[in-house]
């Protein structure tokens, strides 16, 4: 039996007077990676920013319904939206690492999470980036600016920093839109091992990359949720017209 | 015909930087002949003597040196907490447009006003005298839009990825901008301080009536002394006095040396500048 992490009921989000997701209703296995496809302004990164509350930040944000994680309400039982980013991590499009040294990168979410002991801070950042597979490149120039690694490392270090707080579920919002081939495999096949300890949803507009790392595939069009189910089935057997079109390139 | 056009544009834009050009070097040029004949250690390191016709302006360099800190100790942080407000907090519209016409407005008042302002409020009202404590508030309120725009300026440049990667490790607002967004705009903040300090050091009005004073012949010993400063040293040797055959080299001499001390401060801020956007590879 699957284990459901987030589930949404009648989903319904407004930027002003523009309906983004038009009632969603969809359940997040844990320990599993999810894909979310679909074209540009689907409401893709939407749907995905609703899941840490990170649309929060735009004013005029209206939303309808009901987001659960592990059975709590995210938008109602949870006593701020902060212990909420605490349990779901977030990776972004654009590679963003802050402007300063590789380890204060993944020290950040310690510090703000109230971390004061220095050797469990070391051991917890070793730890995250041992885990991302960046540890023997940087091991040698922790103190070097984060802006001092490519594109590819980059990203990985941006994922070190999301998991060095042990969320819960991590966000990838088209983590490799940016990235060469080779890098994004790198992190194609950290995802496949980051599954184990964490939920993993991943937004992206490759249908192949959603092919090779999902377990499960959500297919939005125009802000609703056309199809979702097992990645395999989606691929061969797609239920609704409109996810085959895409699926087979007749609009994209 | 189209040819000529370009031609004549060319040579108006010629003329115009020509023009610009010249105009620098000739102060710098005019200012140093005349003022060169009293430059040297000793008139950077000594008192004014005998009447202001002999002697040096170490009370003046100091003075001016006094007023600059204590303008920055009032007006950087009264600055970029106004910035941070205005770009982060204020939420009504009609509100932060009315406070960025004021600032605005403030920017564009005569320092003369200025300096009427701290007569009637620092030294009168406050009664804090004739001090460097009522020049700095003046020089303070006079420099504080131009601190308040360049730290806007510096906020806004701030990638959003940055506040967005802090909101998603579940930061609160107040640790994003002051662990992120500060450190990320502080090299644009310090260049718009310093050129504001450069701006400061070279006034005359608002310490006129507020902090100077002609001859001092000991340094200030606390923040409520009057002092000495270059900028209205030049101002008093050609005004006052009756040697002019002696005070009028020397303040050419006080010029050279204001001079040199604005270009060096706006020539630092240059340098930060150059080094943020070395540094910055986002």
């Amino acid at each position: 039996m699957v284990n459901h992490k987030i589930i949404a009921k009648n989903l319904n989000l407004w930027y002003g007077n523009s309906p983004c997701l038009k009632n969603i209703n969809i359940s997040i296995p844990e320990n599993a990676v999810t894909a979310i496809m679909g074209p540009s302004g689907c409401g893709k990164s939407t749907l995905l920013r609703v899941f840490n509350r990170l649309n929060d930040l735009i004013d005029g944000t209206r939303i309808t319904g009901e987001v659960l994680l592990d059975e709590q309400d995210i938008y109602k039982d949870m006593k701020d939206v902060f212990s909420l980013r605490k349990k779901v991590g977030m990776v972004f499009q654009k590679v963003n690492p802050f402007p300063k040294t590789i380890f204060e990168n993944v020290v950040y979410g310690l510090k703000i999470h109230g971390w004061k002991d220095k050797a469990k801070i070391e051991k917890q950042v070793q730890k995250s980036i041992i885990d991302v597979g960046l540890w023997d490149e940087v091991k040698d120039c922790l103190h070097k600016n984060a802006f001092s690694l490519s594109g590819g490392q980059q990203q990985r270090l941006c994922i070190a920093r999301a998991i060095a707080i042990e969320p819960e579920v991590v966000l990838f919002d088209e983590p490799c839109s940016s990235l060469d081939p080779i890098s994004t495999a790198k992190i194609e096949q950290l995802m496949e091992e980051l599954k184990e300890k964490y939920t993993i949803i991943i937004v992206t507009h490759n249908l192949q990359q959603a092919a090779r790392v999902s377990d499960y595939t959500a297919f939005m069009l125009l802000g609703e949720l056309i199809e979702f189910s097992e990645t395999n089935q989606m691929f061969t057997t797609p239920k609704d017209k409109r996810t085959e079109n895409y699926l087979t390139g007749k609009f994209g | 015909m189209r040819k000529q056009k370009e031609l004549i544009g060319l040579l108006a834009l010629r003329v115009s930087i020509l023009f610009a050009v010249i105009s620098f070097l000739a102060i710098l040029i005019f200012i140093s002949i005349k003022g060169f004949k009293v430059l040297n250690i000793g008139f950077l390191l000594e008192v004014p003597k005998d009447g202001m016709t002999k002697g040096g302006i170490f009370p003046a360099i100091i003075g001016t040196l006094y007023l600059s800190i204590g303008t920055v100790i009032f007006a950087l942080p009264l600055g970029v907490l106004s910035a941070i407000y205005l770009i982060e907090y204020a939420k009504h519209k009609g509100l932060t447009k009315t406070i960025r016409i004021g600032v605005d407005a403030l920017a564009g008042v005569p320092s003369v006003v200025f300096g009427l302002f701290g007569l009637a409020v620092f030294v009168k009202l406050f009664n804090f005298g004739v001090s460097i404590l009522s020049g700095a508030l003046t020089l303070g309120i006079m420099i504080l839009p131009v601190i308040i725009k360049a730290s806007e300026e510096a906020i806004l440049a701030v990638p959003k990825e940055f506040k967005e990667a802090s909101f998603a490790v579940g930061a609160t607002k107040w640790q994003t901008i002051t662990k992120i967004v500060f450190p990320t705009a502080l090299p644009g903040i310090i260049t718009g301080t310093i050129l504001g300090i450069g701006r400061a050091a070279g006034e005359t009005a608002p310490i006129l009536f507020t902090a100077v004073t002609f001859y001092q012949r000991l340094l200030p010993h606390s923040i409520l002394d009057e002092v000495m400063a270059l900028p209205y040293h030049i101002y008093a040797l050609m005004t006052e006095g009756t040697a002019s055959e002696y005070q009028v080299p020397i303040a050419y001499g006080t010029a050279v040396v204001l001079l040199g001390l604005v270009m060096s401060i706006n020539f630092i801020a240059i340098l930060i500048r150059i080094r943020g956007r070395r540094a910055k590879k986002w």
